[in-house]
């Protein structure tokens, strides 16, 4: 007998033990159980619930793994012990044992608290409730950590991945049912209530707020500062970054979405796999395209001065608004979840460009908050059933014309 | 006695016909002036002292309001109740008047003052009245304050101004390891999920309260 019948001989016998489910979640967790459905009509498909949250966390991995080089290296060029990277993106500055291991350690806690708190929580409901754990936490739980600052306190994330999915999802009914990306309602959260850690200068290199602490305290240190590049932009003060450098993602940032690179590669990744829809990452883009444009044609004609707070982002290049900040990730991981996205394809297009458009707009009008990605998908994912609803009404009287003229 | 006859007119509000999770009136107020404890506790006396005496005297002239002009009488007795309250407060707690701006005015437009008017106190004798008013006015009350309560404290790390969790510029109390006041807290949306809170423990509680 093997392990998998062992494994399931073991849940046949506790069919009706309350912790259940808290089994059944971990046992299941790579390979399918033995069991079967027992009525109705089936179609046999490759892609279960399971396999498609599989391949997203691959497509991710390559970011995580980005991400902890990254905060390594920033660190370290931040406190002067290593010079910056000119030899483009597989130089030996960058890529060092050493760069990843001071990210290891600082990300891996962030996943397992992810992780840990999230599946916690859906254990609890899943015996509450009496059904089985669902998968919807395998993504989000590794999304969490690449989309918040290197330093952000491990309570904190904690408590704002507790709400995230009691308030984001369980109370809508558990994977599926959500209105909001669970992810992205995490993130919202931290930013809203404890906004000294998700924005600023200092929050984005491990070790600057520690620094600030010990200056604080009397030591004679320098301080540190790691601006993202949204942010030096957002007070006027310019890039500061190659645009090489953005698209490798070598920048400040949160952990994972600094690499438009690799984010590409696991657009590409979830195309390829049929898991993403192309639909909405384009018509992101393009949305994103747009907006900049006519921002960049505001600030070419001179309809604003230089001195105004917007002038910095208005000015960007357009194109360079997809390099920067959260967008990229954003569009191709979180804009295309299944469950909050619009379901049909020419809503698709609408909610893509208008996630585009939007994020750029409160990009430029919103210095505070220089990301505006995480609030346009989520103000999207709200109106995404009322596209749907738009576009299907429109599909109805389209055919119903249609059916009047053959009749005539 | 009437007290007790009639003592379900309390207690219901306060319970499973309360007037803001189970009627789900009143919710702009209380989203509005919950930041602080001592403004929902100040805002639930004012409802408080409104809606007993309007109703008292709502139900006293019962029987000559014309029914074509009852809204408009009920609303210049609320409206003149409100002013009572309003010049009281800014006699007496300035501080406080200033923080609750609007919203003391605004108490003439909360649903659950004009709805009791209309619902209870036009078709009852004054004491059931009173009691009806004191009851939907304390259940109110009790929401402001649970809400008052949590937004204060998880928002402000303070509870009626005193420090509980100790200082958050010196770092002292849990600050000192590394807690932070929770910015989202003193914003309306978390009135908002925090008020669904208590609807949700309610009802899980007593399902008899679910609706479809």
């Amino acid at each position: 007998m093997g392990l998998k019948s062992n494994l399931h001989n073991f849940k046949e016998k506790n069919k009706d033990k309350k912790w259940l489910p808290a089994f059944s979640a971990i046992h299941t967790f790579l390979f399918l159980p033995n069991e079967t459905t027992h009525n109705g009509t089936h179609i046999k498909a490759a892609d279960d619930l399971k396999r498609t949250m599989n391949i997203v966390i691959m497509a991710m991995v390559p970011c995580l793994i980005f991400g902890m080089l990254n905060a390594g290296y920033q660190h370290h060029l931040a406190f002067g012990d290593i010079q910056h990277v000119t030899e483009g993106f597989f130089n030996s500055q960058f890529w060092t044992m050493d760069n990843f291991m001071v990210g290891f350690w600082k990300v891996i806690p962030l996943v397992i608290v992810s992780y840990g708190v999230g599946l916690a929580i859906e254990i609890l409901f899943a015996i509450k409730n009496s059904h089985e754990v669902e998968e919807g936490y395998l993504v989000t739980g590794m999304l969490v950590p690449l989309i918040v600052p290197i330093d952000t306190p491990l309570w904190m994330l904690a408590v704002a991945v507790a709400f995230g999915v009691v308030i984001g999802k369980e109370v809508f009914g558990g994977t599926g049912m959500n209105i909001l990306n669970p992810a992205l309602t995490i993130r919202a959260f931290l930013f809203f209530a404890y906004p000294t850690w998700m924005s600023g200068d200092k929050v984005w290199v491990t070790g600057a707020v520690e620094r600030d602490q010990m200056i604080a305290a009397g030591e004679k240190l320098d301080a540190i500062s790691g601006e993202t590049i949204l942010g030096s932009l957002a007070q006027n003060k310019g890039a500061g970054y190659e645009v090489m450098d953005m698209f490798y993602g070598i920048i400040p940032g949160s952990v994972g979405e600094t690499s438009t690179l690799l984010i590409v590669l696991a657009a590409l990744f979830l195309i390829f796999t049929k898991i993403g829809s192309w639909r909405i990452m384009l018509s992101s883009v393009i949305g994103a395209l747009v907006m900049g444009l006519i921002f960049n044609a505001v600030a070419s004609s001179g309809w604003i001065t230089e001195s105004s707070k917007f002038y910095g982002l208005m000015n960007t290049e357009f194109w360079h608004h997809l390099l920067i900040g959260g967008f990229a990730f954003g569009t191709v991981f979180m804009a295309t979840d299944p469950v909050t996205a619009s379901q049909t394809n020419k809503g698709k297009w609408i909610y893509g460009f208008l996630i585009g458009f939007i994020s750029i707009m409160i990009r430029v009008f919103n210095p505070a908050y220089p990301e505006g990605v995480m609030l346009a998908i989520l103000l999207m994912n709200v109106f995404a059933p009322t596209i749907d609803h738009y576009v299907v009404q429109g599909n109805v009287k389209r055919r119903l014309k249609r059916l009047k003229v053959k009749i005539a | 006695m009437g007290l007790f006859k009639d003592s379900n007119l309390i207690t219901d509000p306060l319970t499973d016909d309360n007037p803001i999770t189970i009627q789900v009136l009143g919710i702009c107020s209380a989203l509005a002036i919950t930041a602080e404890l001592e403004a929902s506790i100040v805002m639930a006396i004012a409802v408080l002292f409104v809606l007993g005496v309007g109703n008292v005297i709502i139900s006293l002239m019962r029987n000559i309001i014309p029914s074509k002009i009852r809204i408009i009488v009920q609303l210049i007795i609320v409206a003149a109740l409100v002013i009572i309250v309003d010049l009281i407060l800014k006699a007496f707690a300035y501080q406080l008047s200033k923080t609750l701006s609007v919203f003391v005015g605004l108490i003439i437009t909360n649903c659950i003052i004009m709805g009791r008017f209309e619902a209870f106190a036009l078709a009852n004798k004054p004491w059931r009245s009173f009691l009806d008013g004191i009851g939907n006015a304390a259940g109110y009350g009790v929401i402001l304050i649970i809400v008052g309560f949590f937004r204060e404290l998880l928002g402000s790390g303070t509870l009626l101004g005193f420090k509980v969790l100790g200082d958050s510029i010196e770092k002292t109390g849990v600050y000192a390891y590394g807690y932070e006041n929770n910015g989202f807290m003193l914003l309306a949306p978390m009135a908002l999920i925090t008020l669904g809170i208590i609807i949700w423990i309610q009802r899980s509680k007593n399902k008899a309260l679910i609706e479809d």
